[in-house]
């Protein structure tokens, strides 16, 4: 069976792979093209680990298959610090402790920028629902939830 | 495997005829599932948002056709579409995460025939009817004879639905979904339970419908016509509820017993009817 030749564009860049029919986006990004930021965790779209933004809307990669993604846009984690500069989510995860492990944080972040894209002043209710397909084992979600809405002011306070 | 894009309804349709293992692609959030677990593996997938139209939401006799591949985050995006079917909506908008959302759809939980998909009973109560291709054209079917039993749906071979159509609104009416779950988001509906209506100018209801989720093996449309000359006071909806929790034929399980699920019916028939009365009320002023 020939692989299926597939051009895309991820965090800004044009990228082709072959892949199989079977393979899900999560098993291109991290076999296949080295971005291992996006984890699996469930790989059955419970827990968001895998979460990364197909054309601007959140989609879990492990729930999309590879070929899918002809002549659309992926962002993935590895898209959004510019360079060394973290993004402002990304440094207040770290200074908030919104994080143990790490394994669900790089989805909550894809997650949580792509409602601050599009809701600069959530309220905790709208953040809690908005990330409540990304599951985290650690921390009792509460110093990601304050982390998201501290970043929130800071962004329009700089803006 | 193979993957499919056909960008045509014929091609798609010669590709599932040709091929009786090959299986549609819309959202891919069951699919996928499926696939991952080795509960299905299918010759090939045949993604259908290729096709022209697949993913529009577009006005159509004074109502809305919903592509088989429009996402139900899209639906819910949707101000006009929001503002004549808030009770559809809400239930496309229930089904999963924020990232199952943007890419589930309607016509991939109908077709899915779970007893409990949330996007359903308010399609049922809309008298929503889906469009289905298949190797002899098209054909027009009402929602609620899709599903026939869990799993199954009353697609032949070669046949697939492209689309959902909500008929056009008359004057004061409106719709409203509830589900009950043990949580607050993220699960499957215990009991779900719809309600349609449409009032005269002085708010009496002219016409009402009804529809119940996971108290059966399919969902089931309910009599509602305790509420009709009624202003949804008191004494009707305490009958709607009666109505309700006698249509209810559950099953005992991990997620609620039989009586439970049978109160809750009720329950969810009155707070449904109230919430889409106060909306068909407040469309007309």
């Amino acid at each position: 069976m020939s692989r299926i030749h597939v051009n895309t564009t991820i965090n800004g860049d044009a990228v082709d792979y072959l892949c199989e029919a079977e393979d899900t986006l999560l098993d291109v990004l991290r076999d296949q093209l080295d971005l291992t930021g996006s984890k699996e965790g469930c790989a059955s779209g419970d827990c968001g680990a895998c979460t990364v933004e197909l054309d601007g809307r959140l989609v879990c990669s492990c729930l999309v298959l590879g070929a899918e993604a002809g002549g659309r846009t992926v962002n993935t984690i590895e898209g959004m610090a510019d360079g060394d500069v973290l993004h402002p989510l990304q440094k207040n995860f770290i200074e908030k402790a919104a994080l143990q492990c790490g394994i669900c944080t790089p989805g909550i972040l894809v997650a949580a920028k792509n409602l601050l894209d599009h809701n600069p002043d959530p309220s905790e209710e709208e953040v809690r629902y908005w990330l409540a397909g990304n599951l985290c084992r650690c921390t009792g979600y509460d110093k990601i939830i304050r982390a998201v809405l501290d970043t929130a002011a800071e962004m329009r306070g700089a803006a | 495997m193979k993957f499919q894009t056909p960008h045509s309804v014929e091609d798609a349709v010669a590709i599932l005829v040709a091929d009786p293992d090959a299986r549609v692609l819309a959202g891919g959030t069951d699919l996928l599932v499926r696939l991952r677990a080795g509960h299905m593996t299918p010759s090939a997938v045949v993604d259908i948002k290729r096709i022209n139209g697949m993913r529009d939401i577009t006005s159509e006799n004074g109502g809305w056709r919903i592509g088989a591949g429009v996402a139900c985050a899209e639906m819910g995006e949707h101000a006009a579409l929001k503002a004549d079917y808030p009770g559809v909506v809400e239930g496309a908008e229930l089904i999963g995460s924020t990232q199952v959302q943007g890419r589930c759809t309607v016509v991939g939980n109908l077709c899915n025939a779970g007893p409990a998909g949330d996007s359903v009973p308010a399609l049922v109560a809309a008298g929503a009817t889906v469009r289905v291709a298949g190797p002899n054209g098209t054909r027009d079917v009402d929602v609620i004879d899709i599903p026939t039993a869990p799993g199954k749906t009353s697609l032949k071979e070669g046949e697939f639905v492209t689309s959902v159509f909500l008929p056009a609104r008359a004057a004061n009416s409106s719709d409203a979904y509830l589900r009950f779950i043990p949580r607050t988001e993220m699960d499957i509906a215990v009991v779900g339970c719809a309600v349609n209506l449409t009032l005269d100018d002085a708010g009496v209801v002219t016409a009402a419908s009804m529809s119940l989720g996971a108290v059966g093996p399919k969902v089931k449309q309910v009599d509602a016509s305790a509420l009709v000359g009624s202003t949804c006071d008191d004494a009707a909806v305490e009958a709607l509820a009666a109505a309700a929790t006698a249509a209810a034929t559950p099953i005992d399980d991990k997620r609620g017993t039989i009586a439970f699920r049978k109160d809750v019916s009720g329950v969810l028939a009155k707070r449904a009817a109230r919430a889409a009365y106060t909306r068909a009320k407040g469309a007309s002023t």
